[in-house]
């Protein structure tokens, strides 16, 4: 009797805080939050710093897991303990999973440099979270190859917030033994992906709407498509439509590249988006696959080193920006990683020769077909003023409801 | 004699014991605060805050959580039909694999608490137990090589023509049943150890037949066992989202929404809404089990 006295209480009280803030709510906007980024692309005022100190004799480093590796997790790979002995800056590492994560975590003030990809460097610029960065204070800054330099993604107005650090695109792997002809299109995984029931695999992430739509916008020029990464609603649904008839034929959508090499392996998938890194790992462990860069272009990720706004050693951040876009270490990062260093001295360096051939890295051809990850927001990112295009919230819902 | 000696050093202590042994509520109170503190502050404390976080917004650009009033998340939840068909399989998950624990459990208690020898039974405990030692993670992910292609179901069915089902909705409830068994056997090992063999002797002398005493003295008595067991495995298959992960193939449940929430979206409030729904299934379950008259025998 007791225990269901307490269970109607605990009810009930329950029923009470929800009427409560119902009521609360009256005067509440039922509208939703103000469009964000209302006031339009202009980032805060934040000085640059004009010229460098000495060293504070410490930084703190928020970076993508690989990036900022100290030994830790192999003793052979460690570029942050050479730095600490050149530079005095006793280096502090933090590592993130998500450009969610790296956002929030960049909040909090505790961190002097950060690793952001394209999806998260405009949210930080907006959100006054960077500061520019005065690229004459980095002496390996020339050296980082030209198409790099002042992108959408890393640059406002031409002001650079920050430096290059490398890139990579998203590619179509596949099972040689599975699929033939080899697919040179994306329509491999999307019109034509009925040809592998319930063997094609998905990046799992809102992002990856942005995949559907550089689809579309070459199969289906009157949607009117001109950037995967600004839909309006009208372009979203068609992107979430495609999604959702791709997912009758997915095996498991993936995050950790670990569990597609593994998919793509045992052959639970055979075709599906990867990265260069994952078919060097799958054709390491004697899987059969091979990668392409379908007709189309394709997604993918440019990183860029940003500096703190409250950075609380400026001097010690520069000379990590400079340490690590500097030939030795940017090939050390881009060979641990699997991608292609934003350094061209880096090249001569790697123990792989023909590491750079593999990425592309100066191949600005190549890397022009790439439509790097960048944050969707509500005003179109190519130049629509009549719309409102969808905002990132709008794409993780979409995710959410394409996955059921 | 010494005790008075004694009382000048000792009044305060003895004071302070005369007057609980005297009042039984100061010394209730005295038991209770602690964990009371933790039970109101760490948990229902924990709890309220999800609450109301669920009742806030996030500005999507900034991700920084916007402290007004709305109740667009709970909307949201409730009326989206994702969330409904996301809700609606993960109950229903739950659900089978807190039946299959149950059916596969009973006869594997019964065993050990009234047919084993007592030399076997600490060793049939230590063997129920012993996946228990070993990480949940290991044990998603052998299922998941099993599952695989290739995989050991692949290789078992090949002489019939069967296959693996692939990771999906089936690979999920294999999983989680084999995840929580041990959970589902100890409460009906422990509550058929409890059932006096007398009663048992005393129904086959009065003429009934196993199957009788099995369901007329063994099922009653051990049924608020069942009921301990199936809390356990239906909260924990509830509130689930890594052995989804691994083996659910394209198949989400509600952990998975409220993981991707937090983790990719960084909207905070609407996972806090997702997360309610659990929260709501278990009273609800929780209630049905007491009206069932389960929860007084626990």
């Amino acid at each position: 009797m007791r225990h269901e006295r307490f269970l109607i209480r605990g009810t009930a009280l329950i029923a009470v805080t929800l009427l409560a803030a119902a009521c609360g709510t009256s005067s509440g906007d039922s509208d939703g939050a103000p469009a964000p980024g209302a006031s339009g692309f202009t980032p805060p005022k934040i000085p640059q710093l004009q010229q460098l100190g000495a060293g504070e004799g410490a930084v703190s480093i928020l970076a993508w897991p690989g990036y900022a590796e100290n030994g830790g997790n192999d003793p052979q790979v460690d570029w942050v303990t050479p730095f600490e002995k050149q530079t005095g800056c006793k280096a502090t590492v933090k590592t993130f999973g998500t450009s969610d994560e790296a956002v929030t975590l960049m909040k909090t003030g505790d961190y002097d440099v950060v690793s952001a990809s394209g999806d998260a460097s405009l949210r930080l610029i907006a959100g006054g979270d960077v500061a520019p960065v005065n690229t004459a204070l980095v002496p390996n800054y020339p050296d980082v190859i030209d198409f790099l330099k002042d992108k959408a993604w890393n640059s406002v107005g031409g002001q650079m917030y920050g430096v290059p650090h490398g890139w990579g695109a998203n590619l179509l792997m596949y099972r040689t033994d599975k699929v033939n002809p080899a697919p040179t299109s994306w329509s491999a995984v999307f019109t034509d992906a009925g040809k592998y029931p319930g063997k094609v695999t998905a990046y799992d992430s809102p992002i990856y709407i942005a995949d559907a739509a550089l689809f579309l916008m070459n199969t289906k020029p009157e949607l009117g498509i001109k950037n995967p990464y600004a839909l309006d609603t009208k372009q979203l649904a068609a992107a979430v439509e495609l999604l959702k008839a791709q997912k009758a034929n997915v095996s498991e959508y993936w995050s950790d590249y670990l569990k597609e090499v593994q998919s793509f392996k045992s052959g639970n998938s055979v075709i599906g988006t990867t990265w260069q890194v994952i078919v060097n790992t799958a054709v390491a462990e004697k899987a059969p696959v091979k990668a392409v860069l379908p007709d189309e272009g394709s997604t993918g990720w440019s990183d860029t080193w940003m500096v703190a706004a409250a950075s609380k050693h400026p001097n010690c951040a520069y000379q990590w920006l400079n340490w690590i876009i500097s030939p030795t270490a940017n090939a050390q990062v881009a060979e641990y990683f699997g991608e292609a260093p934003a350094n061209k001295k880096a090249c001569d360096l790697t123990t792989d020769k023909s590491h750079c051939d593999t990425y592309h890295a100066d191949d600005a051809a190549y890397a022009e077909k790439v439509w790097y990850w960048s944050t969707p927001i509500p005003q179109c990112l190519d130049g629509r003023t009549d719309v409102q295009c969808t905002d990132y919230a709008a794409w993780t819902r979409a995710w959410t409801e394409i996955k059921g | 004699m010494t005790g008075n000696v004694a009382l000048p050093r000792d009044g305060l202590r003895r004071r302070l014991s005369a007057r609980l042994t005297r009042s039984p509520r100061s010394r209730l109170a005295l038991l209770l605060t602690a964990p009371l503190l933790w039970l109101g502050l760490a948990y229902l404390g924990a709890l309220a805050a999800l609450l109301v976080t669920a009742l806030w917004t996030t500005n999507t650009f900034t991700g920084e959580i916007e402290r007004v009033w709305t109740l667009d998340n709970l909307r949201i939840v409730v009326t989206d039909s994702v969330y409904r068909s996301v809700t609606l399989r993960t109950v229903g998950v739950a659900a089978l694999v807190t039946v299959i624990d149950a059916v596969l459990a009973a006869p594997v208690a019964f065993f050990m608490a009234k047919v084993a020898s007592p030399r076997w039974q600490p060793l049939l405990v230590a063997a129920i137990l012993l996946p228990l030692w070993a990480s949940y993670l290991v044990k998603a992910y052998a299922w998941r090589s099993m599952f695989g292609g290739g995989g050991l179901i692949d290789w078992a069915g090949a002489p019939f023509g069967i296959g693996s089902p692939g990771y999906g909705l089936t690979a999920t409830v294999c999983t989680l049943a084999y995840l929580w068994f041990p959970y589902m056997v100890l409460p009906i090992f422990a509550g058929l150890e409890r059932l006096p063999d007398s009663l048992l002797e005393a129904s086959g002398d009065l003429g009934a037949r196993p199957g009788r005493t099995l369901r007329t003295v063994v099922l009653p008595l051990a049924f608020p066992a069942v009921v301990a067991g199936s809390i356990f495995t239906f909260s924990l298959s509830l509130g689930d989202y890594v052995a989804v992960e691994i083996v659910g193939g394209t198949s989400q449940f509600l952990g998975n929404l409220v993981y991707d929430n937090i983790g990719a979206a960084n909207n905070q409030p609407l996972a806090a809404a997702v997360g309610l729904v659990p929260v709501v299934v278990m009273i609800v379950y929780l209630f049905l089990a007491r009206r069932a008259g389960a929860l007084e025998n626990l």
